[in-house]
C-alpha cells in the first residue's frame, strides 16, 4: 500500500488566541475522495487553507507522500501539486476563459526579440481541458468568464487544477448556490477526477452530495475531529446529526412542526 | 507529474478563421468610447464650424489629448489593477519645478536635471506603492496623502531654493527638438511620445503575460495573490509607472513653456481619470483596453477644445464633460453586459 498523498499529523491552528483547530489527524489516498462535514464556522476552510499554504499550522506536521512538507505560501502548495478552489473565488467573471485558465502560468511564445502571451495555445488547451470534463457548452476561449454558470465556472478550476498536474484536488463548497443539474455536473467532475488518480478532498453542506461521491467522512465540531468513517458505516440520519454539530435532528419535525403551529395561529387566515 | 497525459493527446485543432462581425467588435471593452468619441467628432464638426476640422483645429485637441494621454495610460492600468493614483496632480510640478530649479536656475546640463525629475516620480510612485501594501488603506488615500505631501515640498523647497514659486528655463536645440517643439508649427511633439507610450503599454497590458496578472489583480486580489501572482511588486510597478509619465509630462511642459510654476498639475487628477473611465475601464478593476484609454483621451480634448469653435461660452464644456461621462458609463456597463452574456451558438447547448 503506497503511503497516502496527504496525511495531517496532530495539527493544531490557532490565530491569537483564538483556537480553530484541534489534533487534527486525517489521511487521504489516491483514488479517493474525502468529505469534510460540519457546521458553519467549524473550522473546515481553516483546515483545507493550512493544507493549500495559505496558513500554517500552529503545531504538528502535513506530509506528502509519507514527506513532511511545509508550504511558504500557496505557489509552493500548487507547486506541489495541491490544487484549491477555495470558498467564493478562484474564477475571474471579466476575464476570458482562456487568460482566466492560465492565470499565473501563461504560455508564452516567442515574437521576434520579445516573449509574449500566446492567446491561441491558452484558448485551445483551455476549451480542450473544460471539455474533457464534459462541458461542451464552452467552445469558445475568448468567452468572458462571467458568462458562464457557477456549475461552469467551478468546472473551469477544477479542469485547471487537473490540467497543471495536481494530486490533491481540494474543493470548498463547489456546490453550494448551484441549482441540482449544475451540482451534479460538479459532483461527475469530482468522480471524474477520482477515476483519473486524483486525492479529493470535498467540503460540502449537503449531505446528498457528500453520500453521492464520498469514499471517507470526516466530521469537524468545534475545531475537533468528531468522527472518521468509512462510506456506509453510517446511515444518512447518522451523518446528519453529525454535521449538524452532534445534536440530535430527531426532534426537529416536532419543533419545527411547534413553530409552524404558532405562526398558524397568529396569522391570518387570508393566505 | 501526471499533467503530461492531459497535455500531449490530439495536434491542435485548427480553429475558424475569425470572420469580421459586428457583434465581435460590440464586445470589446472599447466599443462604448468608440461610439463616444464619434459621435462627439460629428458633434462638433457640425456645431464648431470649419474652423474645427482644419489642421489647425485637429492640432489643437491631438495637443491637449497627448498631455493627458501619457499620463491616462498608467493611470488607466492602475485602475485596471483597482487602484487609483492622484498623486500625479502634484508630481508634475514637482517635475516641473525640479527641472528647471537644477537645469535652469543652476544651469547644469539638462540630463541631469530631466534624470532627476524622472527619479523623483518614480520614487514617489515607489513609495505610494509601498505604503499602499503595507497598510492595506485604499489608493484613494494614499495617493490624497502624497498629493499634498509632494505639494507642500514642491512649494517649500522652490521657495528656499529660489525664492519664488515660479523659475524660468531656457534649454538647447536638442532639449527643445525632444521635448518642447512644435511640429509644422502647431502639433507639440508630445504626440509622438504619446503614440510611443501607446505602443509600449499597449503591448504590456495585452500581449504580455504581465497584462494579464494586472487583469487579474482587478478582478479578484485573493484569488490572484492564491495563483502566485507577485501581487505586491506589480502594484509597486503600476504605481512607479504612473509617478514615471507625470514626471516626464512635467518636464515636457517646462520645456515648452520655458518655465515652471508651482502650481499646475492639479487638473490633469480628473482629466486622466474621466479619459480612463470614459474609454471603458471599470473604476473597481479588471476590465478595460489600451484602445479605449486613447478614445477616451480623445473624446476628452475634443470636448475640451471643441467647445472653442462653437458660438457656446466655454462655461458649458464642463457640463458636456459631466454629462459625457455619465453617458459614457452607462454606455460601457451596457457593452460589457453584452459581452458577459455573449455565448456562441445559442441553439445547441
Ligand atoms: N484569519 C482568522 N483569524 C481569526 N479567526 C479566524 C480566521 N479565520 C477563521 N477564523 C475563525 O475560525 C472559525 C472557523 O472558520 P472556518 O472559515 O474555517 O469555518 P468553516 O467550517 O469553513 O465554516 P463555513 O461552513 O461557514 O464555511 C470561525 O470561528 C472563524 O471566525
Ligand atoms: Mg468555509
Amino acid at each position: 500500500m503506497p503511503a497516502p498523498i496527504i496525511e495531517l499529523r496532530h495539527v493544531n491552528k490557532s490565530f491569537g488566541p483564538i483556537d480553530v483547530l484541534h489534533d487534527i489527524s486525517l489521511k487521504v489516498d489516491a483514488g479517493e475522495v474525502l468529505c469534510l462535514l460540519g457546521d458553519n464556522g467549524a473550522g473546515k476552510s481553516t483546515l483545507i487553507k493550512t493544507l493549500s499554504g495559505v496558513h500554517k499550522p500552529t503545531s504538528g506536521i502535513v506530509l506528502m507522500d509519507g514527506k513532511e512538507v511545509t508550504f511558504a505560501n500557496p505557489r509552493e502548495a500548487s507547486e506541489m501539486g495541491v490544487a484549491t478552489v477555495h470558498q467564493f473565488g478562484g474564477t475571474f467573471p471579466l476575464m476570458s476563459v482562456g487568460r482566466c485558465f492560465f492565470v499565473g502560468r501563461e504560455p508564452t511564445k516567442k515574437w521576434g526579440p520579445l516573449r509574449i502571451y500566446d492567446r491561441a495555445t491558452a484558448n485551445e488547451i483551455a476549451v480542450k481541458s473544460i471539455q474533457g470534463f464534459g462541458i461542451t457548452r464552452i467552445d469558445d476561449g475568448d468567452r468572458l468568464v462571467g458568462g458562464m454558470s457557477g456549475g461552469e465556472r467551478q468546472s473551469l478550476a477544477i479542469a485547471r487544477a487537473v490540467h497543471f498536474g495536481a494530486r490533491l484536488l481540494i474543493l470548498d463548497e463547489p456546490t453550494a448556490a448551484l441549482g441540482v443539474k449544475q451540482a451534479s455536473h460538479v459532483l461527475r467532475i469530482v468522480l471524474e477526477a477520482r477515476k483519473r488518480g486524483l486525492a479529493v478532498i470535498f467540503i460540502t453542506h449537503q449531505v446528498t452530495h457528500a453520500m453521492a461521491v464520498g469514499d471517507h467522512f470526516a466530521v469537524l465540531i468545534r475545531g475537533a475531529l468528531a468522527a472518521n468513517f468509512l462510506k456506509g458505516e453510517k446511515t444518512r440520519e447518522e451523518i446528519t446529526d453529525l454535521m449538524a454539530g452532534g445534536e440530535s435532528l430527531a426532534n426537529l419535525d416536532a419543533e419545527v412542526q411547534d413553530v409552524m403551529d404558532a405562526e398558524g395561529s397568529r396569522a391570518s387566515p387570508v393566505a | 507529474m501526471s499533467d503530461t497525459l492531459h497535455r500531449t493527446g490530439a495536434p491542435p485543432a485548427t480553429r475558424s478563421a475569425r470572420s469580421f462581425s459586428f457583434g465581435a467588435l460590440a464586445r470589446r471593452p472599447e466599443a462604448g468610447s468608440f461610439l463616444g468619441m464619434v459621435i462627439v467628432f460629428i458633434f462638433f464638426a457640425i456645431a464648431g464650424g470649419a474652423n474645427f476640422v482644419t489642421l489647425g483645429g485637429t492640432a489643437s485637441w491631438l495637443n491637449v489629448a497627448a498631455e493627458i494621454g501619457i499620463v491616462a495610460l498608467p493611470v488607466g492600468l492602475l485602475m485596471i489593477a483597482g487602484e487609483l493614483d492622484i498623486s500625479i496632480g502634484s508630481v508634475i510640478p514637482a517635475a516641473s519645478m525640479t527641472v528647471a530649479i537644477i537645469s535652469g536656475y543652476f544651469g547644469l546640463p539638462l540630463i541631469l536635471g530631466v534624470a532627476a525629475a524622472l527619479a523623483l516620480g518614480l520614487l514617489v510612485g515607489f513609495v505610494n506603492g509601498i505604503l499602499v501594501i503595507r497598510t492595506g488603506v485604499p489608493s484613494l488615500i494614499v495617493t490624497l496623502g502624497s498629493l499634498f505631501a509632494v505639494a507642500g515640498l514642491t512649494l517649500g523647497l522652490s521657495v528656499i531654493i529660489t525664492g519664488s514659486t515660479g523659475v524660468p528655463i531656457q534649454t538647447g536645440p536638442i532639449g527643445k527638438a525632444l521635448l518642447g517643439q512644435f511640429i509644422a508649427g502647431i502639433f507639440q511633439v508630445t504626440i509622438l511620445w504619446w503614440l510611443v507610450a501607446i505602443v509600449v503599454v499597449g503591448f504590456l497590458l495585452h500581449i504580455s503575460r504581465w497584462g494579464n496578472w494586472i487583469f487579474a489583480l482587478g478582478g479578484d486580489k485573493v484569488s490572484a495573490r492564491n495563483e502566485g501572482i507577485p501581487i505586491d511588486r506589480l502594484i509597486i510597478q503600476l504605481f512607479m509607472s504612473s509617478g514615471f509619465a507625470a514626471a516626464f509630462i512635467g518636464i515636457s511642459q517646462a520645456i515648452l513653456y520655458n518655465s515652471a510654476q508651482v502650481s499646475t498639475g492639479q487638473s490633469f487628477i480628473f482629466n486622466s481619470i474621466i479619459s480612463v473611465v470614459i474609454g471603458g475601464v471599470l473604476l473597481t478593476g479588471g476590465f478595460g483596453s489600451v484602445v479605449g484609454i486613447v478614445f477616451g483621451t480623445i473624446t476628452f480634448a475634443i470636448v475640451n477644445q471643441g467647445i472653442f469653435y462653437t458660438g457656446f461660452d466655454a462655461n458649458w464644456a464642463s457640463l458636456i464633460i459631466g454629462v459625457l461621462l455619465l453617458l459614457a458609463v452607462l454606455l460601457n456597463n451596457t457593452f460589457r453586459k453584452m459581452a458577459l452574456n455573449y455565448s456562441p451558438k445559442k441553439g445547441k447547448s
